[in-house]
Formats: C-alpha cells, sequence, structure tokens
C-alpha cells in the first residue's frame, strides 16, 4: 500500500535519515518507533511531500517521491502532524469541512462527517466550538477526524498520544484500532511504544535516522533490546 | 429565519447610513465632510490590509504603494487633457495616457486592477517568504514603487506629482466604495474560501497537509487586498486633488496599520470602529501641534507631536490588549439582540 525506499534526508549539515526504508501492507497498522530525535517525524513529513528529500515512495503503486503535498493528500495518504495541528480559530464543523478541502463531492462529504461524528460523538456535541478551545484528547479526536475527511486510505499520525493522560491515551488507541477496523491502513509514529506495539502488525524501530530492527507487534514487544531501550526494562 | 432577519436589519443600517450622510452633506461644514469622508476612505485601506494581516496572516507593508498605483493611474484618467498639458512641466506625458479619459467609477476601478496585477507580480515571488521577511520585502516593494514615481516624469510628473486632480470622491462614492468593500470581504472571510485563509494563518502546515495549495490562496488574497488599497488610493487623491510621491512614505501604510492593529487583526467590524474613531482622533489631536499660550508661557507647536502620541498609543494596544478592540469577535446583529434581551431580562427583575 505504502512503499519507501532507501530514504535520505538532509537539514542542512545534518543527516537526518540515512536509507530509510518501510513497508505498510494494505489494512495493516505499522508503526515507528524510537527515541527523541530518531527522525520519526522527518519520515513522516518525507512521505508527505513537505521536506526534500532522495529515495522512492510508492502508494497504491504509483510513485509519489516528487508530488507535492497537495497531489500526496488529493491521493489519499494524509498525514496527522505532531502536536495536533487543528485550526483554534476555527469551529470543529469548519475544521472538519477543511479536511475534505480536495473532495468536490458534496453529498459525499456530508455523509463522511456522520460517519466521523458517529466515530466521535463528542465533536458532533461540540460541532460549533472553537477548535481551540477543545480539551487534548477532543483535539487529537478532531485531528484524526480531519484527515478521515478526506476519505484517505492510509493515515499517518505523528505521536497521537502526546501530552494526554494515561485514561485519554487508552481512548486514543482505542480510535486508532477502531478507523483501521474501518479498513483504513496506518502509519503510527509515537514514543508509547508500549502503547504502539500492542495494536501495531508489524513495526520497525529507528535509531539516529537509521532503522535498526524491524518485526511484528509482539516479536518486538518480547525482544530484549526493545524492552531495555523503550519500554522501560 | 435568523438570515432574513439579518439581511433586514442590514438595509436598515445602510438606510440609517444614508440618511446621517444626506444630513451631514446639508448641515456640516466643508472640514467635517473631509474627515467623514477620510474615514470612508481609510476603513476601505484598512479592510484590505486586515484581509492580507488579519485573516491571511501575511505581514505585509505595502499598502502605501498599492495605493500610489491606485492613485496616479484614476487621476491620470480624470485630469482632464488641458490640465494635465498644463501641469507636466518637466516632460510632457507620454500618449495615449495624454489623452485618454475616463467617467470616474471606471477610473477607480482601473486603479484597483492596476494595483491587483501589481500585487500578483510581487506576490510570487514575495510570498514564498515567511513573516518578518515578508514585511521587510513589501515594505521594499512600496519603496521602489515611490521611488520610480519620483523618476518617471513622462507618467507621474515626477516630485511635481499631480495638481487639479477633479474632486469627485464626494461622500456618496466614498461610501459606496466602503460599503461595497466591507460586503465583499465579509462575504469572502465568511465564506469556504475564507475558512481556507484561516486555516494557513492559523498553521500553514496543517494546512498543506489538507491539500490545500498554499501559494495559490495567499496570491489570490494578497491581490484582492492590493486591489481595495488601489482603489482607496484612487478614492484619496480624488478627494485630495493633488497627490505626489511624498504622499506615499512608511507614515501612510503605518497609519493603516494602526487601524487594523487597534481594531482587531481578523475583526472587520473591529477595523470599521478603529477606522472611525482613529481617523477622527488623527485630526482632532492636530491641536497638539499647534502653540499654544499657557498665560505667560509659550509652547511652540512640535510638527509630529501627534504621531508620537499615536506610536504611543499604539505600542500600549499591544503591551496591554494585543487582540486589539474586538480580537477575532464579529459584532453581529444575533449578537447585538442577544445582549439587549438579556438586558431587558434583567431590567424587568
Ligand atoms: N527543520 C529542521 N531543521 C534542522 N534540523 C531538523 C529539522 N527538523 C528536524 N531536525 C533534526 O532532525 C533530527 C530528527 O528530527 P525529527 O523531528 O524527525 O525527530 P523525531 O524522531 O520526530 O523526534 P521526537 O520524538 O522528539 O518528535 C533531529 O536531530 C532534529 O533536530
Ligand atoms: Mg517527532
Amino acid at each position: 500500500m505504502l512503499r519507501v525506499e532507501n530514504l535520505d534526508v538532509y537539514y542542512g549539515g545534518i543527516h537526518a535519515l540515512k536509507n530509510v526504508s518501510i513497508s505498510v501492507p494494505r489494512g495493516k497498522i505499522v508503526t515507528l518507533i524510537g527515541a527523541n530525535g530518531a527522525g520519526k517525524s522527518s519520515t513522516l513529513r518525507a512521505i508527505s511531500g513537505l521536506v526534500r528529500k532522495k529515495g522512492k515512495v510508492f502508494h497504491d503503486g504509483e510513485d509519489i517521491s516528487s508530488s507535492s503535498p497537495e497531489a500526496i493528500t488529493a491521493g489519499g495518504l494524509v498525514l496527522v502532524p505532531e502536536g495536533r495541528k487543528i485550526f483554534p480559530h476555527l469551529t470543529v464543523y469548519e475544521n472538519l469541512m477543511l479536511g475534505a478541502y480536495v473532495r468536490n463531492d458534496r453529498s459525499g462529504i456530508d455523509e463522511t462527517r456522520e460517519w466521523v461524528y458517529d466515530l466521535f460523538p463528542r465533536l458532533r456535541e461540540r460541532a460549533w466550538q472553537k477548535g481551540g478551545t477543545l480539551s487534548g484528547g477532543e483535539q487529537q479526536m478532531l485531528a484524526l477526524g480531519r484527515a478521515l475527511m478526506s476519505r484517505p486510505n492510509v493515515i499517518m499520525m505523528d505521536e497521537p498520544s502526546l501530552g494526554l493522560a494515561p485514561l485519554l491515551v487508552k481512548e486514543v488507541f482505542e480510535i486508532i484500532a477502531a478507523v483501521n477496523a474501518e479498513g483504513v491502513t496506518l502509519l503510527l509514529v509515537e514514543q508509547n511504544a508500549f502503547a504502539a506495539l500492542r495494536i501495531a502488525h508489524h513495526a520497525y524501530v529507528l535509531e539516529v535516522g537509521r532503522i535498526v530492527l524491524e518485526g511484528s507487534g509482539e516479536e518486538l514487544l518480547a525482544d530484549g533490546r526493545v524492552r531495555e531501550a523503550y519500554l522501560g526494562g | 429565519m435568523y438570515e432574513s432577519r439579518t439581511k433586514r436589519l442590514n438595509v436598515a443600517a445602510v438606510a440609517l447610513l444614508g440618511f446621517f450622510l444626506w444630513w451631514a452633506q446639508g448641515n456640516l461644514d466643508g472640514y467635517k465632510i473631509q474627515i467623514l469622508n477620510l474615514v470612508a476612505i481609510n476603513i476601505i485601506l484598512a479592510l484590505s490590509l486586515n484581509l492580507i494581516y488579519g485573516f491571511t496572516g501575511l505581514f505585509s507593508l505595502g499598502h502605501a504603494g498599492f495605493m500610489a498605483i491606485g492613485a496616479y493611474v484614476s487621476s491620470l484618467l480624470i485630469l482632464p487633457a488641458a490640465q494635465k498639458e498644463m501641469i507636466f512641466l518637466l516632460e510632457p506625458l507620454v500618449w495615449p495616457l495624454s489623452v485618454l479619459q475616463a467617467p470616474f467609477f471606471v477610473a477607480v476601478l482601473a486603479g484597483g486592477v492596476a494595483a491587483a496585477l501589481f500585487g500578483l507580480l510581487i506576490s510570487l515571488p514575495v510570498l514564498r517568504l515567511g513573516g518578518d521577511y515578508l514585511g521587510i520585502a513589501t515594505l521594499g516593494f512600496a519603496e521602489i514603487v515611490r521611488v520610480v514615481a519620483n523618476n518617471l516624469s513622462g507618467i507621474t510628473n515626477g516630485a511635481l506629482g499631480l495638481k487639479g486632480i477633479p474632486n469627485h470622491a464626494n461622500i456618496w462614492w466614498n461610501y459606496g466604495w466602503c460599503l461595497f468593500t466591507l460586503y465583499f470581504i465579509a462575504r469572502l472571510v465568511n465564506s469556504n474560501f475564507g475558512n481556507v485563509l484561516k486555516a494557513i494563518r492559523d498553521d500553514e502546515t496543517a494546512a498543506r497537509a489538507m491539500g490545500i495549495d498554499v501559494l495559490r490562496c495567499k496570491v489570490v488574497s494578497f491581490s484582492i487586498g492590493a486591489f481595495f488599497a488601489g482603489v482607496g488610493g484612487a478614492l484619496m487623491a480624488s478627494l485630495l486633488t493633488t497627490i505626489d510621491p511624498k504622499m506615499f512614505l512608511f507614515l501612510l501604510t503605518f497609519n493603516v496599520l494602526m487601524i487594523v492593529v487597534a481594531g482587531g487583526l481578523g475583526s472587520l467590524s473591529g477595523t470599521v470602529i478603529a477606522g472611525v474613531v482613529i481617523t477622527v482622533l488623527l485630526e482632532w489631536l492636530r491641536f497638539v501641534e499647534n502653540p499654544v499660550t499657557i498665560g505667560s508661557f509659550h509652547i511652540p507647536g512640535i510638527p509630529g507631536m501627534r504621531m508620537v502620541i499615536f506610536s504611543m498609543a499604539l505600542l500600549f494596544i499591544i503591551l496591554f490588549r494585543r487582540e486589539g478592540i474586538m480580537g477575532m469577535r464579529e459584532i453581529t446583529w444575533n449578537g447585538i439582540i442577544g445582549v439587549c434581551r438579556r438586558k431587558g431580562e434583567k431590567d424587568r427583575d
């Protein structure tokens, strides 16, 4: 569904990603874990065309290595950026409608919105509230709901659990599993390795810009090195 | 139901404004009418800058440049051929400008379109820059326009400027354009496209992740803003009847910026209120520049004093009420009716 081959990213002199290759099969949840500054966000930004890169990216068999971010989103591959970048001065409803920017089938959009409201009833209750006044958990729901509005087949999420209370983290991961159950393929970047590995079908470990380990979620949960480095022994 | 009520109240408000202007024309002296005219033009200018800066988040300092373009283009179209021949002393005005004539409305429109074209032209290189760099680049643009106006004697009459511009910009034209600007920009910022602009302002990366063509939307917003700045410049030229390059210094942009910031970035009603208040205050404060005699003390007038006062006021706003008078809120009829109703209920208790 999504295939990344030999990705390299440089920020000025910094070589942030070194020969990263990732493959995300259709309908699966794949996670990318790693310490701060390992290059997780850079990987997602490079895939969505927001930073310059070397290497190849294929989405649905199509080469999108040199496509613009707009074209990539329109093609059904959407990024939920780090730090829930919702639009604080727009209402929940308006935020969602912007998520459907690349579509122009009015009735289909209304249908998708109802579907998102059913997934997150709290968003329906707060449809006319400004995005910036939502709680952290609600903002994360909105960010995910907004991404769903374009009816993507792959969603990339950058640290959806960042800054959330443990109870909300659990909720967010349940939501992610529910979205996946609807048939959406997910590439998930997480610091919270334990929760991510538990729901992931496949996982990669990134260390200073390089993939050092990969395997199924269970394999990595059982792996001694992973336990020591990311799961606190 | 709410919508039709809002529409009726809008019509009533416009009628009331029309009545007031009609009354003012018969009863106020020329100086006060002039201030009323300046209010309308300043509101046009501030609304257009608010679209660019407040709603799209583009820190532009190029307003004086767009105004100058609008002013020169429109003035050259309404100046009678004989007058043109008389004032162009350094170099004759180039053909076909020397004979070209247009009705006032068309001339103002042409001024706006010319400004918008220049906006379009510079926006492609300039809007790739972000934040402060954009401010510096647009400031540079305005300065270039002024220098060119100073030197292109065959078109602008250089430093001598244009004199005897027909005074067509009466209260009706100015307020007509002002209402049109308000209507157009209000419709725009409340449309889907308006939401896209606000999204770009709030978070550009997220907007791009939504598939929004950020640069194109910025270009459109910037050019529309430039259009209305050109219209404002055209009206101002006809109101003052003379223009020269010195008029379009940065101070002009600063005045407009002050109205926008004081009223609230992203609030149209705030801009209208601040437009009225600041224009009136700017005139009223002229007295601080006049010489004063208190008893045996004689204080000579200090030119520029009111700008000092205004700069200080702006500093205070930025320090203590950054969001301006209105913040991003708007005064709406539903809001007013809500407040009245609540007050009525309280009075009954
Ligand atoms: N725009 C940039 N300019 C320069 N260096 C950058 C830029 N963005 C990221 N980097 C550097 O690239 C490296 C990888 O950053 P990245 O944001 O991808 O890390 P991350 O794995 O997402 O970390 P975190 O878990 O803290 O979010 C870091 O060393 C970072 O400082
Ligand atoms: Mg990151």
